[in-house]
């Protein structure tokens, strides 16, 4: 390892050490109080490093990819793309943080640490090209999230943590075994390597994968990955930990642990199994499981009255959206643009990631106060707090995909993707679900509105989780007005893998 | 990259947008919220008459251009901000501006939540200006959806009876017709690779289909069937205006309605020449049924509001019918015929929705029995009311009987049965719409009506600018019908084009 390999993981490492720092300075600081601060400020460190990176990568070639660690990391468009997403994406969460982590007692920089701690994996595994880092990282990414889903005191929090902690277990163990299985057909656990040993070995065009092995390893990794993206039917844990968790710490999960897990999908998928034979398959697995998380998501949905547990099968429901980008790989017909699908994908991650975090953060302002989870609690709350309902309202219309918002162009784009790689079935499935979504994304905007505040006392977000409010509304209604520049960084960064 | 700017459209589309942000940052009192809200729709009136006065119809073509190229360029994503009018359009962006202006002065008397309520009703009157003037697809179909918002809050806020669940139904049906109709936009783009709806048409001709263009037809005309609304699509319509409030029920039955005819002759006529002759006799048949069922079911309502919205899904199955006649020679008197129904029934609708509410204020009933001898009291709505009572039928003179005779003219040649049939249905109008008056209006007075007064001085601004554009079109018709005729000369010539011929031969 050389000096330029550690300026190449320079933004993981920098993050890491922020957690470190925060872990120390809590044994000496009394007033815990500046540690939030002193955790945001240091998050411009990594980012700085990020964009650093990117202006390298623009240089032409002045950046040596190969060789961090033996080549199973690499840092490219792609992965610096999810890293410029994630850091922010954690800097928001720390934002919105604040009562949960003071609620932790002593623990509070502890919380802080995890979440970085988590961030710094999920940007591991934006980078991994081989098979031992990719699972490396995603136990750094999952288990502080378990801890973090348990770090209530009181409720369901730490039924929370276990649920996660044990099925987060079983789905590393299908990864693990899904691997296994490609290490043993290919003898290789470098993607690339992976994709020459295939080619070489040469496959049987009767069997689906061109060979049980693969097929085989294929389905257990999309399996193991299908829990961190929460798509069906590996999405059981989703709602019973979404509600139990901390607030601040359900946003984490359902934008930056789902971005993370579609990024090493995208990487593994499209660097491993890039054969035109191979992609047709796994994107026909992708496509059929798009299908069926958004309607089981969007459907299950209508039935909930708690509104964490409405946004985690919302969130199936979006994981389903997202995996139309994945079907939609450009083999299927050779017209239209290649890229459409990774980086309908990226995009509409970047566009889920304020929608969902503005929601939460407004779901965290307002229970705050009422001290309820249910929908119910948010009844007149336009009355109570007209920003705060606005802003729910707005991130609920972003949801299901009505202009001006983000959620519109990004639903535009990813669908768009669909019938370009001719995909029209699905794109009709697409459709058809946003419009049964809008029907309990309304109704909490109805509730808000409609009905009779249970009191007339005003509700106010403090200042960290308006600060959260207003960055990521200001995301929602800026790329859903003008989405050029975010839809041209996906696909600059998704140009890396085709 | 701005290829072309004119700069009055935008202004048409977007000042009500802008006025609506001021009055929800800045703006606070009741009073002053009305006064700025006014003054909008007054300047935006005034701007869609320029519109129309700068129209030049003997040039034709699509004029007044606000283009700017690149507003999303990617590939797989090419969308330009395009708008402009054309012959079919220009009048549109009349009608929305003097119906919205009518249903800003019609809720002048609005108490709860003001400022709210006039945001969202510029915020709509900013979607359906934007819907007909704009020219690219996917523009054209954010605007489409951005009409939503608006419209479910103001039937479930301000509306009336069971108003959320009206609210919701409104909202599922248009939503569900535009998620086809997103599919759509996107197969056609994807096979000509523009969404440029001007140069779609010729685009469409030369390309390849991706799906059966029957299928993607379908997709599009779902959306705008919805909307029209097409038997049996319509049933959220008589519950939305029955609880709407009365401006929305004046916006909604005057303009929204006309964006799914709008559609229909802008996609799926001029889009789809091979695929509309073969649906034509389809169009024909559903709209002899909207007309006769709309009426038959119309005679029985007891509500007001009720009833002139089941006489909208009968008036609008002439819409269907005008349309039909592109299969046959008269195709352009047809599509002439339809638009002017459009047009003249948003005047003669949006009118008959802001008495309704006049009288329900007033009288504080809709329930036709419990009404009676109002002429006595209320002379001027009463007057107002046979007029548009007698223009809803079509009494020559009035605009109504133009845009009937015209669809009638054109689709006989084609459809000669149905439009027999069609026809029919002014007799049933002519029965509900007198027995109604003079149920409501006419008889003796009641005594509990001893204190109703006739309208206010405001009131009777938007009553006599309603009025007057009934009875101005019915008297000379080809100051609108001129613009409608030579676009549709147009479109029916492109009809005849190289798709019927394979046809006919």
């Amino acid at each position: 390892m050389t000096a330029h390999d550690i300026y190449l993981l320079s933004p993981e490492i920098a993050v890491a050490s922020l957690a470190g720092l925060l872990l120390l300075l809590d044994l000496v600081v009394r007033r815990k109080g500046y540690l939030a601060p002193l955790a945001l400020v240091g998050l411009i460190v990594p980012l700085a490093l990020c964009i650093l990176l990117w202006l390298d990568l623009d240089g032409g070639g002045a950046i040596r990819n190969e060789g961090i660690l033996s080549g199973s990391l690499v840092v490219d468009r792609f992965s610096l793309f999810f890293k410029l997403l994630l850091l922010p994406v954690a800097a928001v969460v720390i934002l919105m943080s604040g009562a949960y982590a003071r609620k932790g007692g002593r623990f509070e920089a502890e919380f802080y640490a995890l979440v970085l701690f988590s961030t710094s994996g999920m940007m591991l595994l934006a980078s991994s090209v081989e098979l031992i880092t990719i699972y490396v990282a995603l136990e750094l990414t999952a288990l502080p999230i378990a801890a973090l889903a348990a770090f209530m005191p009181e409720g369901r929090s730490s039924e929370s943590g276990l649920k996660f902690l044990i099925l987060s277990g079983v789905s590393s163990a299908l990864l693990l075994y899904g691997m296994v299985l490609v290490y043993g057909f290919t003898g290789s656990t470098f993607l690339p390597d992976v994709a020459a040993r295939i080619s070489e070995v040469g496959l049987d065009v009767d069997l689906p994968f061109g060979s049980y092995a693969l097929l085989l390893g294929a389905v257990l990794i999309i399996a193991g990955f299908g829990f961190k993206i929460t798509a069906f039917p590996f999405q059981m844990w989703a709602p019973d930990v979404y509600e139990g968790a901390p607030t601040s710490v359900t946003a984490f999960l359902s934008v930056a642990s789902k971005a993370a897990g579609f990024a090493v999908i995208l990487r593994v998928f499209y660097v491993a199994f890039p054969l035109e034979s191979l992609s047709m398959e796994w994107s026909a697995i992708f496509a059929v499981l798009a299908a069926l998380s958004m309607t089981v998501g969007n459907l299950i949905a209508i039935a909930q009255s708690n509104i964490k547990r409405m946004l985690a099968y919302s969130t199936i429901a979006h994981a389903g959206y997202i995996m139309v980008g994945l079907a939609a790989i450009a083999a299927r017909v050779d017209s239209g643009q290649p890229d459409a699908g990774p980086s309908g994908v990226l995009f509409y991650l970047a566009g889920y990631a304020v929608t969902n975090l503005a929601a939460f953060a407004a779901v965290i302002a307002i229970s705050a106060r009422t001290g309820t989870d249910e929908i119910g609690g948010f009844a007149g709350m336009y009355r109570r707090a007209p920003l705060l309902a606005a802003v729910m309202a707005f991130s609920m219309i972003s949801l299901t995909g009505v202009p001006p918002t983000v959620g519109f162009m990004a639903k535009i784009y990813i669908f768009g993707a669909a019938v370009n790689a001719g995909l029209m079935w699905l794109a009709v499935v697409g459709v058809l679900n946003s419009v049964i979504s809008a029907y309990y994304y309304l109704r909490v905007v109805k509730v808000m509105v409609l009905s009779d505040p249970t009191d007339e006392s005003r509700v106010s977000a403090s200042l960290p989780v308006g600060a959260a409010l207003a960055v990521t509304t200001a995301g929602i209604l800026a790329f859903g007005l003008y989405p050029a520049p975010l839809i041209e960084f996906a696909r600059t960064a998704v140009s890396v893998l085709l | 990259m701005i290829s072309e700017f004119t700069g009055l459209l935008s202004t048409v589309v977007f000042l009500p947008l802008a006025v609506a942000v001021v009055i929800a940052v800045f703006v606070k009192g009741d009073r002053v919220v009305r006064i700025f809200a006014g003054a909008a729709v007054l300047v935006e009136l005034a701007l869609s008459a320029v519109v129309m006065l700068r129209y030049d119809a003997a040039k034709g073509g699509v004029q007044l251009i606000d283009r700017v190229e690149d507003w999303i360029p990617v590939e797989s994503l090419e969308v330009q901000y395009f708008l402009g009018v054309d012959g079919l359009s220009a009048p549109l962006v009349l009608l929305t501006g003097l119906l919205g202006m009518a249903a800003v002065f019609a809720s002048w008397g609005i108490k709860h939540r003001v400022r709210e309520y006039f945001v969202w009703l510029l915020i709509l009157q900013t979607a359906v200006m934007g819907v007909f003037t704009a020219l690219d697809f996917l523009l054209f179909f954010l605007l489409w959806e951005l009409e939503l918002v608006p419209m479910f809050f103001l039937i479930s806020i301000w509306g009336s009876g069971r108003r959320e669940y009206s609210a919701m139904k409104f909202l599922i049906y248009t939503f569900l017709g535009s998620a086809f109709m997103l599919v759509g936009i996107l197969a056609l783009f994807f096979m000509t690779g523009t969404f440029d709806m001007t140069a779609l048409p010729t685009e469409i001709a030369a390309a390849a289909p991706i799906i059966p263009m029957g299928v993607l037809f379908t997709l599009l005309f779902i959306a705008f069937a919805v909307k029209l609304p097409v038997f049996p699509l319509h049933t959220w319509l008589p519950d939305a205006h029955t609880d709407a409030p009365t401006a929305v029920s004046v916006m909604l039955a005057g303009v929204l309605l006309k964006m799914g005819g709008y559609g229909m002759i802008r996609v799926s006529v001029t889009m789809f020449p091979d695929v509309i002759s073969e649906a034509a006799q389809a169009l024909a048949i559903f709209g002899v049924i909207n007309v006769l069922y709309g009426a038959v079911v119309t005679m029985r309502q007891t509500d007001l509001k009720r009833l002139i919205a089941f006489s909208s899904i009968s008036h609008m199955g002439y819409v269907l019918i005008g349309i039909a006649a592109v299969t046959g020679p008269e195709a352009s008197t047809g599509l002439t015929g339809a638009a002017m129904q459009m047009f003249t029934h948003g005047t003669i609708t949006g009118l008959m929705f802001l008495l309704v509410g006049l009288v329900y204020e007033k009288a504080h009933t809709r329930y036709i029995p419990d009404l009676g001898g109002l002429a006595t009291r209320m002379p001027v709505l009463a007057s107002a009311f046979l007029l548009a009572g007698l223009a809803s039928l079509g009494l020559p003179g009035t605009s109504g009987f133009v845009a009937e005779i015209l669809v009638f003219l054109g689709a006989f040649p084609a459809w000669s049965w149905a439009t027999a049939l069609s026809a029919f249905g002014i007799v049933i109008t002519a029965g509900y719409i007198l027995w109604m008056v003079q149920r409501t209006m006419f008889g003796p007075a009641k005594e509990r009506f001893g204190n109703t007064r006739d309208a206010t001085v405001a009131e009777m601004v938007p009553i006599f600018v309603l009025a007057a554009a009934v009875i101005g079109v019915g008297v000379y018709p080809s100051i609108i019908s001129d613009v409608f005729a030579g676009e549709m000369a147009a479109v029916a010539e492109a009809l005849r084009g190289p798709g019927l011929l394979a046809l006919n031969n």
